[in-house]
């Protein structure tokens, strides 16, 4: 097959799936899970073919896949839509196809499928567990399988096909479509346990909050629009439209057109990606089960926003010479560090096992905005595709874990034990040993450990990249995000897998199916080999043995060569430092925690962990900043503006009326009708009024039958009469 | 090409259709899909005249457009009201509704 039909079937597989399993099998657990998992490993296989293509292609960059239709007519022009596949979006494709496969077929495990029905299961609800009897007559409780398991496979199916629509659009408009698919994935499956009144408020708060940044994409989009007439990555990317754009200045904060544009185009990023001051969805979306949590709010979705980002970087950087940053890299620059150092802060004082990976999530988003920010947009696409390997991996591993503790929640029935609360674990490493070991080695990605982990590669590459450039104020504030990075992991890695267990459920926790486990592997797999494709040239000792692949490939993305540096060891030995610094004292602060003891950070740190303990009370804030007003606003409207001044005029217009009703009757009725005529003419009202009431039965659609009837009537007549 | 009256037929057939589930649905949500199920046949048919007799103006998918707007926030009242007789009578069987009457 040509590997343009290829690149437009990829999206197709999931869509069928979802409208296959929403159509038809929805009934069928069983059928469900197969046409969804298989979907999935055909566009895995798809992409992968695309993938292995396009390395064999010389020059790739200048010679990407790209195929286009005319779609829309407007006029005298036309809106192209179309697929492409350069180096970039061949990088992305690769990380998304493996992750969105493992994702599906955990799914299949995590939803507990070929376990019994529940006792009491309910739609709306996570399983509670069923009650067994073995062959000597032995209840037992063992997990139940999820009651929406089939609506579970359709809606990631739909999300996976806005994932694959996203990555191979060449245009910002079906890239936006993709966008949008994702957004709303996000809120169903968020809010997948819709009988919880937390998991609708988490729901209905990404839905609102991202919609915030969409809305001036929406405005990017159509600012691009109007001035360049296209949205096709070939035409607004160009030289000579980006050097139109840059030379225009909008006089606003000193941006030109292509940086307004930019940046309006980043705050839909910022909200999707949810970077400060739009990261609030992310931790209450965590209300969703842990697939969701993985693929969505982890590894694809939430890379959108940098995808995105780094796609419109000839947009932020134009009229960059190479040294000072145009404002709109400087805005992005700052939010992106930022945000890395400000969600790392917060993860060091969250006991819910996926609360700590959510904060983490934004601060690694963050890392790859301000690497973006600074111009290293190569090391943000290999911290990006670097980052969903091993985040995908944290996030499954965490599901394992909390699936292991329910087991054990089950085992000894106490349910009011929170099986996400890492103060309730500890000792995990005897009982499921395959989640332990990948998620050591997810942990040490996600903390840079040195030489062997992915996330050392790229987190080190951003770091030169930064102080090679002089941005020595991001080389710091990532620094220091990366040291409280590796010191939240260690303590997440020893509050949950080591010393002593805290409580008799994770003592009874168990090993979770192969299911689960096949993608913790092949997760781990990736998170280490990865980083071995870019290490750079000029690195002492294994440089020699490294091509670098990754930079080449990617680099060749945008036209014009990237900027290249010399080797520092100031950068590397930070990375070093930092990262097995955070290690080390992440282990010997969390190696003694004892059940019911007092977090040794609260100690040290006072009355600001409390501060960082509430997330520094941005939701607090938030609440009465917009959700209070707005509440306030429309009861004001309601009791004012509508009860009142609406309701008032209405009534009185009806007192109005009665009051005229009563002149006429004292005046006019009683003297004149009722002395001359007598009760004659009421009495014939009233027969005809006793006739005439069955006609208002007070059913609207006899109503809407007479009125189409009557219409009928005045038009063959008006046709009659007057046309013929 | 095709003749315009192709598309005026598919467009009638899409009124009348939605006119009938109008007329004949008696659940509240349906009647609101036959209502929709109009509204897209006037936007065919505004498409269509657009596409056959000025197609250099973009006027006909302007109007479509804006339908499509509109279409969307009567949906979202309507389906508002919908709730809200639901919560207080426990039902959407337009039959039921019959508290206007005498």
């Amino acid at each position: 097959m040509a590997t343009e039909t290829l690149i437009w079937l990829l999206p197709l597989p999931p869509l069928l799936a979802f409208f296959i399993i929403v159509l038809f099998t929805n009934k069928n657990k069983k059928l469900s899970h197969i046409v969804g998992v298989s979907a999935a490993a055909l566009s895995w296989a798809g992409a992968m073919v695309i993938f292995f293509r396009s390395l064999g292609v010389e020059h790739f960059g200048e010679h990407p896949f790209t195929d286009s239709v005319k779609w829309l007519p407007l006029g005298n022009s036309w809106l192209e839509i179309g697929v492409r596949i350069d180096p970039l979006s061949a990088a992305v494709l690769f990380f998304v196809g493996i992750t969105i496969f493992m994702i599906f077929l955990y799914s299949v495990g995590y939803h507990n499928f070929g376990q019994p029905k529940g006792d009491h299961d309910k739609f709306g609800l996570p399983p509670h567990g069923a009650t067994v009897e073995d062959e000597n007559g032995h209840k037992h409780v063992v997990p139940s399988v999820e009651p929406m398991y089939s609506r579970f496979f359709a809606f990631i199916g739909l999300f996976a096909a806005g994932m694959y629509t996203l990555v191979i659009s060449d245009n910002l408009l079906t890239l936006f479509v993709g966008w949008e698919i994702m957004g709303l994935c996000s809120y169903l499956l968020i809010g997948f346990w819709f009988a919880k009144k937390s998991a609708r408020n988490a729901g209905i708060k990404a839905f609102i909050t991202t919609r915030i940044g969409d809305v001036f994409m929406l405005l990017g989009l159509a600012f691009l629009y109007s001035t360049t007439g296209s949205l096709q990555y070939e035409v607004i990317f160009s030289e000579e439209m980006i050097h139109a754009l840059a030379s225009v200045d909008v006089g606003f904060l000193g941006l030109s057109a292509a940086g307004a544009i930019g940046v309006l185009l980043f705050i839909g990023a910022v909200g999707k990606s949810a970077q400060w001051p739009l990261h609030v969805w992310l931790p209450d979306a965590m209300e969703g089960p842990t697939p969701v949590s993985a693929m969505i709010h982890a590894a694809t979705m939430v890379s959108a926003g940098v995808y995105m980002t780094i796609r419109i970087f000839p947009l932020l950087s134009a009229g960059w010479d190479g040294h000072t940053l145009t404002p709109a890299m400087s805005m992005v620059a700052f939010i992106g560090a930022f945000t890395a150092l400000f969600a790392a802060t917060i993860a060091i004082a969250q006991n819910d096992v996926k609360g700590v990976l959510a904060y983490s999530t934004i601060s690694q988003l963050g890392y790859m905005m301000a690497a973006i920010g600074i111009g290293a947009y190569v090391a943000a696409v290999f911290h990006l595709v670097t980052h969903a390997f091993f985040k995908a991996l944290l996030f499954l591993g965490s599901g394992s874990v909390i699936h292991g503790m329910e087991h054990g929640v089950l085992h000894t029935g106490n349910h009011d034990l929170d099986p996400q609360d890492m103060r309730n674990m500890g000792g995990l490493y005897k009982k499921m040993p395959v989640t332990f070991w990948t998620f050591l080695i997810g942990g040490f990605a996600l903390s840079g450990f040195p030489l062997v982990t992915a996330g050392f590669w790229s987190k080190d590459e951003i770091f030169a990249d930064a102080f090679a450039h002089g941005h020595l104020t991001v080389f710091i504030t990532l620094a220091l995000a990366a040291f409280l990075t590796a010191f939240y992991t260690m303590r997440q890695i020893t509050m949950t897998f080591l010393g002593e267990a805290r409580t008799p459920e994770a003592e009874h926790a168990h090993e979770t199916p192969w299911t689960m486990t096949t993608p913790l592997v092949v997760l781990a797999f990736f998170a280490v080999t990865y980083g071995w494709l870019g290490i750079p040239e000029e690195f002492p000792g294994l440089g020699a043995l490294s091509s670098n692949w990754f930079h080449h490939f990617v680099g060749h993305t945008l036209e014009h060569p990237l900027p290249t540096f010399e080797f520092s060891w100031i950068p590397l030995i930070t990375s070093f430092t930092v990262s097995l610094g955070g290690l080390g004292i992440g282990y010997l602060t969390y190696r003694n925690y004892k059940a019911g003891a007092v977090d040794p950070m609260k100690k040290l740190l006072g009355p600001v962990y409390h501060f960082i303990e509430n997330k520094y009370y941005f939701d607090e804030a938030y609440n009465y900043l917009f959700v209070k007003p707005a509440i306030w606003i429309s009861e004001v409207f309601t009791n004012k503006m509508d009860q009142g001044v609406i309701d008032g005029i209405l009534h009185s217009f009806g007192k109005a009326a009665f009051a005229i009703g009563t002149v006429i009757r004292e005046k006019f009725d009683k003297p004149v009708i009722n002395e001359f005529i007598g009760d004659g003419t009421a009495e014939v009202v009233q027969i005809f009024g006793r006739k005439l009431r069955k006609v208002q039965t007070g059913r609207i659609q006899e109503y809407m039958l007479s009125a189409v009837g009557v219409l009928l009537i005045i038009f063959v007549a008006l046709y009659y009469l007057v046309l013929a | 090409m095709i003749p315009i009256s192709w598309y005026l037929v598919l467009a009638a057939a899409l009124f009348s259709i939605g006119l009938f589930g109008v007329l004949a649905r008696k659940n509240a949500v349906a009647i609101l899909l036959g209502i929709e199920l109009m509204l897209n046949a006037v936007n065919i048919n505004l498409v269509t005249f657009w596409r056959y007799n000025a197609p250099a103006e973009v006027t006909g998918q302007v109007f479509a457009i804006i339908v499509f707007a509109v279409a969307a926030a009567e949906v979202a009242v309507g389906l508002a009201l919908i709730i809200s007789i639901y919560r207080n009578r426990k039902t959407i069987v337009a039959d039921d509704l019959d508290m206007m009457k005498w």
